[in-house]
Formats: structure tokens, C-alpha cells, sequence
């Protein structure tokens, strides 16, 4: 009886203390944000994939004829695969060497800001600086320092011609893009080392780790999580590169990423249906390394993600 | 007394040891702060520099302009490149997507950082994957869209599309910003008698402001920094905001680019943000780390 009773009792609790739902209330308040987002994103996705299925030659002309696949078939195995895949390679190489550079870079700044001393806030807003300078800006920015006779060739005693040959253009459009985003990564790698407790690495210093120990077996591990997510997002930011290089280089010299590859199609070109392939194949692209990229470090970014709220 | 004596000397040698490292840490650590405020500097003070250089001097390289001159920003703003309008142009096309997005995104987040709901990681996931969201992936079927409407070359063209960038962003800075504010204000208005609306009108509106200012900044840099749509969507000074402007800056010959020009021109878009992010640098480091956000 008085079993029972208790047991009432825990259950008319546990109904109390059942987290409420509040479904209705957020539904109306994510209502709007769906409508925008499901208007501009997600209608322009789907209509993208239905106009690579026809050709389309100008603007104006309504004489679409159903092509199928073919579009895609053009871009991937067809007349245009050598320069597709010459854009996918490029666009590879840029995330791949920007992205290593710039959390090296990084890394080294947000333990440089993570020291001690006055005017740290003042190193902090320096760093802020290439964050909020327009990409566009920072693209003619280099492209001027990249002169023949301009600034970076001064400073390294060189005459090198930037824009004229194959790697030289490459090389400028990766130092120009690891300028804006290494700074970048040292504020959120530096938000990492903000989370580590400076007794661990005190008792580790007591223990006699040495500095580089402690680095490697401390600061490291604690920060991946951090690091994991600056990683994502930066890959994903290099991957849709498209304003250094049509400002910069404009694709020339081998420095044609997909989305400019796409833009000159579709925009320059106004091939909407061979065009709509293309941003298609980036968006597939781009897609498919977001999610192989948290299947493999999924559980730990869902994790940060979630300390990061 | 021996014992004293040659204590002594060891202990200032042990002294003296330790100064010499603190003092060598000490420039070790100048020396990296000096190499990371030149690499983050140095490209934005070559751009200021340049600025004032006159077209004869430009080629110089001189760390310091012998004689400034403001002739770069008097051709700036003279009939040839007119960039008054795409600093009023963009300065309309930013306004108006930060304002409808942030709207909008105050609703959400208050959503996904009050209310208990089911799929709410599927939301937040969701609207992740939206700010990721390659901008080429867009641009072909909305050029082709705006065209048919006659849109081109009009303002709606960009701040529709910018909205969309900005919207998940600002979602994300401003449920973290939300969460971390102490909601409990909130309980206790609505214990004395306040309704939702209200207690969401007087209490949290106020807490709330100082985080979404700053959300607002970090959308409203995003739009102003957007160039891809853009450069799609504007034809002339009519609608083209400031980034478009500048890569299409023309000189005196066309194979002459007017790099004082496009220097000064940096120099007027960018340095009215630096100054605003200076000021609100603690803010914007935790509303961007916070949201994990794109550069």
C-alpha cells in the first residue's frame, strides 16, 4: 500500500517535471526564417537541378529543349571534362594549402594572443583587421602589391612576374586567401585555448613535462574539438572560392576554382542549363566533403558544436 | 664566514640567470607580437600608404609617401568613378538585408534557445548546413529569375540573396548570444504577472540588445562584403555597391589599372569598419567564435 503510493506519487512527479513542448509557439517563430530560407536557398536548388536537364543558349529565349542528362555528361566525361576536373584539382589544391597554412598559422597567432601581456586587446583587434576587409578589396589590395615593381617583390629582392605564369598565379591567389582566413582561425583556435584550465597545464609543468610536451599532450588534444570545427569551416569556405580568383588572376594561369568555372557559364556565358549543371556539380561537391568530413569527425564537431552553445 | 661568501656569488649567479631568461622570453614574445600585427597589418597600411601617393610616386615603394597627396580621392569621387553611388548603393543593399534577416533571426533563436521542441538538433543542423551554403549554387537560377522579372540591375536582386546569407549566421550568433543571458528575469516577470509577449518586450529586449548589435555587425560586414551575386546582378553605378565598383574601377588608358584609385577607394570602404570593429572587437570575437561562422 504504501509501496504503491510512493510509486503514485514518483509518477505524478515525473508528469510534472516531464520537459513541457513547446512545438507550437516555435513553430510560428521558425516559421519565417523556414519560408525565407526554403524561398532563396531551397526553390533555387531544386529549380537549378531541373534547368541542368535542358539547354537554354540566352536570355530571352524560350526555346528550351530537354537534354537530360547531358549537361552533366558534357562537364564529366564530354568535351569540357578536361577543364571541370582542371577546376575541381585547382579548387582541391587551394582548400587543401590554404586551409593546412592557415591553421598553422593560426595556431602559432592564438598562442602568441593567448600569453600574457598589456595591449592584448590591441593584438586582438589587428587580427580582426583582413576579417573585415571586403574580400573584393583585399583582391585588388594584392593584386597591387603582386606588380611586377610593387611592394612584395621589393621586399623580397626578387623581380617575379605573379600574374604571368601557372604556379607564380596560383601562389599569389594562396598567400592572398591564407592572409584573411589564418587570422581567422587563431580567433576560434584561441576561444579553444580559453577553455583549457590553466591547472592542468600547471600541474603537468610541476610533473616536469616540458613545454613542447605539454603543447603536444595537453593544449592539443583539449583544443581539437575547437580546432575541428574551425576545420570544417574553413574547408567549406575554401571550396566555394570564388572572389580572389575572378578579381585576382580572373581564372587565368590555372587559377579557375568551380564556382568561377560555374560563374563563367552561366553568367558570362548566359548558358543557364550547362551553367545550372555546373553550380550543381558544386553544390554536390562541396556537399559531399561537408558530410564525409563530420562522418569522420562527426561525433567530436556535433560535441564542440554543442559546447560552442 | 666562507660560507657566506661562496653562497653569495651563487645566488646571484642563479639570479642573474633567471633575468636573462625573463628578459630573452620577454623579446621572444615582443618579437611574435611584432610578426603577427605585421602580417595582419601590413597588406591594410600598404593600402593606406599607397592612398596618398600621387600617380607619379606610386611605383615608388616608399614605406612613408616623401609628399601626401589626396589626389587618389579626389579622382574617386570626381565624374569618372562617382563613388558616392556605390557607397549609397551598397550602404541600402546592407541596411536592408542586416535589418529583415535579423528580424527574422531574433524570432528563430529566441525558438531554438527558449522553447523545447522535438527536431530541435535536426534545426540547428539544418540551418548549419545553410550558412555553408555555397553562393554559385544560387546565382544561376535567380539570375535567370530576375532577368525574367526585370530585376537586374535593381536592388531587390542582391538583397534577396544577401538576406539568406546573412539569416543563418545571425541565427547562430544570436541563439548562442541568447542562451548565455539570464532568462530567469524573464520567469520572474512573467510571475508578476507579465504575459510572454510582454515579458519578451521589457525584460529581454533590453538584456538582448548589446548581442544583437553585434549580431547585426557581423550580418551587416557579411553584406557589405558580398561580391559574387553582386557582380552578377549590377550592371552600372544605378545598383553596383562598393566591391563591384572597385574591381571595375577604370584609369586614364584602359591598360592602365588606376591602383591609387582602387587603393583610396579600399581605404574609404574599409576603414569605417575597422573603426567599428575596434570598438566592438571583445563583442565581435565572441559573437563570431561563438558561431563558428564563415570568414
Amino acid at each position: 500500500m504504501a509501496v504503491t503510493n510512493t510509486l503514485a506519487r514518483r509518477t505524478v512527479r515525473a508528469d510534472t517535471d516531464r520537459p513541457r513542448d513547446d512545438g507550437r509557439p516555435a513553430f510560428w517563430l521558425l516559421l519565417p526564417t523556414a519560408v525565407l530560407l526554403g524561398a532563396i536557398m531551397g526553390y533555387p536548388v531544386l529549380r537549378a537541378l531541373w534547368l541542368s536537364l535542358f539547354t537554354e543558349n540566352d536570355i530571352g529565349t524560350e526555346t528550351n529543349v530537354f537534354v537530360g542528362l547531358r549537361n552533366y555528361q558534357r562537364a564529366l566525361f564530354g568535351s569540357d571534362a578536361a577543364q571541370f576536373w582542371g577546376s575541381v584539382g585547382v579548387t582541391a589544391l587551394f582548400a587543401v594549402v590554404t586551409v593546412a597554412l592557415g591553421m598553422i598559422i593560426g595556431l602559432m597567432f592564438a598562442l602568441v594572443m593567448h600569453r600574457r601581456f598589456r595591449g592584448r586587446g590591441l593584438l586582438r583587434a589587428s587580427v580582426l583587421v583582413p576579417w573585415a576587409i571586403p574580400t573584393a578589396v583585399s583582391a585588388v589590395l594584392w593584386q597591387w602589391m603582386f606588380q611586377t615593381d610593387g611592394i612584395v617583390n621589393a621586399l623580397i629582392g626578387h623581380k617575379i612576374i605573379w600574374m604571368g605564369g601557372v604556379w607564380s598565379s596560383r601562389f599569389a591567389v594562396i598567400i592572398a586567401d591564407t592572409w584573411k582566413t589564418a587570422p581567422f582561425i587563431a580567433l576560434l583556435a584561441l576561444a579553444g585555448l580559453q577553455l583549457v584550465p590553466d591547472e592542468i597545464n600547471e600541474a603537468a609543468r610541476v610533473d616536469g613535462a616540458g613545454p613542447w610536451q605539454r603543447f603536444w599532450r595537453i593544449t592539443v588534444p583539449m583544443i581539437r574539438p575547437t580546432l575541428a570545427v574551425a576545420l570544417l569551416f574553413q574547408i567549406m569556405g575554401a571550396l566555394r572560392l570564388y572572389d580572389l580568383p575572378a578579381i585576382l588572376t580572373n581564372g587565368a594561369n590555372g587559377t579557375t576554382t568551380v564556382s568561377l568555372f560555374a560563374y563563367q557559364a552561366a553568367i558570362n556565358q548566359t548558358k543557364f542549363g550547362y551553367g545550372s549543371a555546373l553550380s550543381t556539380l558544386t553544390f554536390v561537391l562541396i556537399f559531399l566533403v561537408g558530410f564525409g568530413f563530420v562522418r569522420v569527425l562527426g561525433a567530436r564537431v556535433s560535441q564542440s558544436a554543442g559546447a560552442a552553445r | 664566514m666562507t660560507a657566506a661568501v661562496t653562497v653569495e656569488p651563487t645566488t646571484s649567479i642563479g639570479r642573474r640567470a633567471v633575468d636573462l631568461r625573463k628578459a630573452r622570453s620577454t623579446v621572444a614574445l615582443l618579437v611574435e607580437i611584432a610578426f603577427v600585427v605585421l602580417f595582419c597589418l601590413f597588406p591594410f597600411y600598404w593600402m593606406l600608404v599607397s592612398s596618398l601617393k600621387a600617380p607619379n610616386a606610386i611605383f615608388n615603394n616608399d614605406l612613408l609617401p616623401a609628399s601626401p597627396s589626396f589626389v587618389n580621392f579626389k579622382a574617386l569621387f570626381g565624374t569618372q568613378n562617382s563613388f558616392v553611388y556605390p557607397i549609397r548603393n551598397s550602404a541600402i543593399i546592407a541596411v536592408v538585408s542586416t535589418v529583415i534577416a535579423l528580424l527574422v533571426a531574433v524570432f528563430a533563436a529566441y525558438a531554438l534557445s527558449r522553447l523545447r521542441f522535438r527536431r530541435k538538433q535536426l534545426t540547428l543542423a539544418l540551418i548549419l548546413i545553410c550558412s555553408m551554403f555555397p553562393g554559385i549554387a544560387v546565382l544561376t537560377p535567380l539570375f535567370q529569375l530576375f532577368t525574367r522579372l526585370h530585376w537586374i540591375n535593381q536592388y531587390q536582386a542582391m538583397i534577396i540573396p544577401d538576406i539568406s546569407f546573412a539569416l543563418p549566421l545571425g541565427i547562430y550568433i544570436l541563439t548562442s548570444f541568447f542562451t548565455e543571458m539570464p532568462w530567469e528575469l524573464e520567469e520572474a516577470a512573467r510571475v508578476d504577472g507579465a504575459s510572454r509577449a510582454q515579458a519578451f518586450r521589457m525584460i529581454i529586449v533590453p538584456l538582448a540588445a548589446p548581442g544583437v548589435f553585434t549580431a547585426a555587425v557581423i550580418m551587416f560586414i557579411g553584406a557589405w562584403n558580398e561580391y559574387l551575386i553582386a557582380s552578377a546582378m549590377s550592371i552600372d553605378l544605378g545598383s553596383e555597391p562598393v566591391t563591384v565598383a572597385i574591381s571595375k574601377f577604370t584609369g586614364a588608358s584602359e591598360f592602365q589599372q588606376p591602383f591609387g584609385t582602387q587603393m583610396a577607394a579600399g581605404v574609404v570602404v574599409t576603414v569605417p569598419l575597422i573603426l567599428v570593429v575596434l570598438a566592438l572587437q571583445r563583442r565581435i570575437v565572441a559573437g563570431l567564435t561563438a558561431g563558428g561562422v564563415k570568414a
